[in-house]
């Protein structure tokens, strides 16, 4: 069987063609270093103008407030470490989450074991993180606010224009995660508050290996790459102009055609929740009914365990994931289905599938006749189904 | 990440099911480490005669249940004893590292499954140690993390 269904958008994206066509010229003619002033790299120095401009308006930010960095995780090191650097005379306490990716949630471990003070803050039964209680967390001391804007494994988006008011009143920064939203739904960093905020090439249909961080003006970061002069002073090495052009290119088809894209996207997402809620007993959606990303479905099937539903959909050519990608190395559940209350075996339980512009109706359906005996076949399998069977009969 | 015999354990499990009146039923893991395994024994005249398994968890739980339960049919109880985790993970031709645990999970069952045949009959198998108290920290071994 030949059947390659691809769910997997959250984890990446491939790269469209038109992105592709656009990156291709950078690798063997224009390869020339931005910094030099020959004819064939100045020109390059262009480009990387133009792609700022895409992505900046992308967020509704400017051009000047736009620095290229290597992906989401380094633009998340970045904001933290650089601002908490830059503004230790203000004080020293973050304010994040229990559901931060872990390119954020490593970074405030990191800091906290520097002697940085860290509140971690809970999560409501989907995944938001309540505005009052970021108010309620900041104190005298507290710099930076970093909470995710939509999230990577439940599809959750977080009160994030509430946070950004509440921030602004109290003179807090505040970073957001963007990389699972930024090109998948509309963002505008100055209507919402934002001042600092990560993006990531690969998760709109760009290269991986880019991304950027957006820092309003006026905001004091340090950088935490030192060398050349590139990006203003901000953030040093030889500039990725293929992936910087092919990253704003990305961005600008993403914005371009986000309406129509998400028209399908919700209606696929649906069908399938639809779906696997009235074709499978004891399953749970993860992450908020309506508020989640358009292409971001999350189920827990009780008494079996993820991997081996994985392997057993990948036999029939479906790639999803369980939990986060992220967390596939590790035997730990996830740490973002246990802050939202699951207990262990269920958040071991949880299929992941993201869908993306090039899936139809018919992959959809195809996994929806797949899944219930692929399920069924591991429940049969499953001491803590016999358990719960034997409990009934009782 | 599997070898091909993993793999084929874990999409044809051999013995998946339970035993009534089984001589032995053994239950090793937990659902916090996101693996469960429930082996049951046919002992008669000293011989394994059959076995059956249930497990929640991964594609390398399910294979090394299924292997350690084709392994151990067919032995006597002092050959089963010393069947170890190592023997399972050699006749799957090996794990990776992260998924060792299960195999050492696979032993155990066994072993547990033997131990309350020991206790219903009151009979003393060499070699066979009491399973552990509330196993809630078994040795995962090398634990690595993609970013």
């Amino acid at each position: 069987m030949s059947t390659k269904i691809y769910f997997d958008h959250a984890a990446t994206t491939p790269v469209r063609k038109e992105v592709l066509d656009t990156m291709l010229p950078y690798f063997t003619q224009s390869f020339g270093n931005p910094s030099s002033v020959y004819d064939i790299a100045r020109k390059n120095k262009q480009v990387i103008d133009q792609a700022r401009e895409q992505i900046a308006q992308g967020v509704g930010a400017s051009p000047e407030e736009i620095f290229f960095t290597a992906g989401g995780t380094e633009s998340d090191n970045w904001a933290i470490k650089g601002v908490i650097e830059a503004n230790a005379k203000k004080g020293n306490h973050i304010i994040t989450s229990t559901i931060e990716h872990h390119a954020v949630m490593h970074t405030c471990d990191y800091l906290e074991s520097k002697g940085i003070e860290v509140t971690y803050l809970p999560v409501d039964e989907y995944g938001r993180v309540s505005p009052e209680d970021v108010r309620g967390a900041i104190k005298d001391n507290t710099v930076l606010i970093t909470i995710m804007f939509a999230n990577n494994e439940i599809g959750t988006l977080q009160p994030i224009k509430e946070i950004g008011a509440i921030a602004k009143e109290k003179g807090v920064l505040f970073h957001t995660d963007a990389v699972q939203a930024v090109g998948h739904i509309p963002i505008h960093v100055k209507d919402l508050n934002i001042d600092l905020l990560s993006m990531s090439g690969h998760k709109l249909y760009g290269p991986k290996g880019i991304g950027a961080l957006y820092v309003r003006k006026g905001v004091k970061i340090k950088p935490i790459l030192h060398g050349g002069a590139q990006e203003r002073n901000r953030r040093a090495g030889t500039e990725n102009v293929s992936g910087i052009v092919g990253f704003g290119k990305a961005m600008e088809l993403a914005v371009k055609e986000m309406d129509t894209h998400n028209q399908k996207l919700i209606a696929l997402r649906d069908q399938l929740i639809r779906g696997i809620a009235e074709k499978i007993d004891h399953v749970q959606l993860n992450g908020h009914p309506t508020e989640r990303l358009p292409g971001s479905v999350n189920f827990t099937f009780e008494f079996i365990e993820g991997e081996s539903l994985l392997l057993l959909l990948d036999m029939k050519g479906i790639f999803a994931s369980s939990g986060s990608a992220c967390t596939s190395g590790s035997l730990d559940p996830s740490h973002v289905l246990l802050a939202i209350g699951l207990p262990h075996e269920k958040a071991h339980g949880s299929l992941r599938i993201t869908l993306g512009m090039e899936n139809t109706a018919e992959e959809v359906e195809y996994l929806l006749e797949v899944l219930p005996p692929i399920v069924q076949r591991l429940r049969e399998m499953s001491p803590l189904y016999e358990e719960y069977i034997k409990n009934q009969k009782r | 990440m599997y070898s091909e015999k993993v793999m084929d354990h874990f999409m044809n499990p051999r013995n998946v099911g339970e035993i009534e009146e089984a001589s032995g039923v053994g239950t090793v893991g937990n659902a916090k480490c996101g693996d469960i395994m429930k082996v049951y024994l046919k002992i008669e005249d000293n011989i394994v005669i059959d076995a059956k398994f249930k497990t929640f968890g991964c594609g390398a739980a399910v294979a090394t249940s299924s292997m350690a339960t084709e392994l151990v049919i067919g032995k006597t109880i002092q050959d089963a004893v010393r069947i170890t985790n190592k023997a399972v993970m050699e006749a799957l031709d090996g794990l990776p590292a992260v998924k060792v645990h299960c195999s050492c999970l696979a032993e155990e069952a066994l072993q547990a499954a033997l131990w309350d045949y020991a206790q219903k009959h009151d009979i003393k198998i060499e070699g066979l140690k009491p399973p552990k108290e509330g196993d809630d920290h078994h040795d995962h071994g090398a634990e690595e993390e993609e970013k």
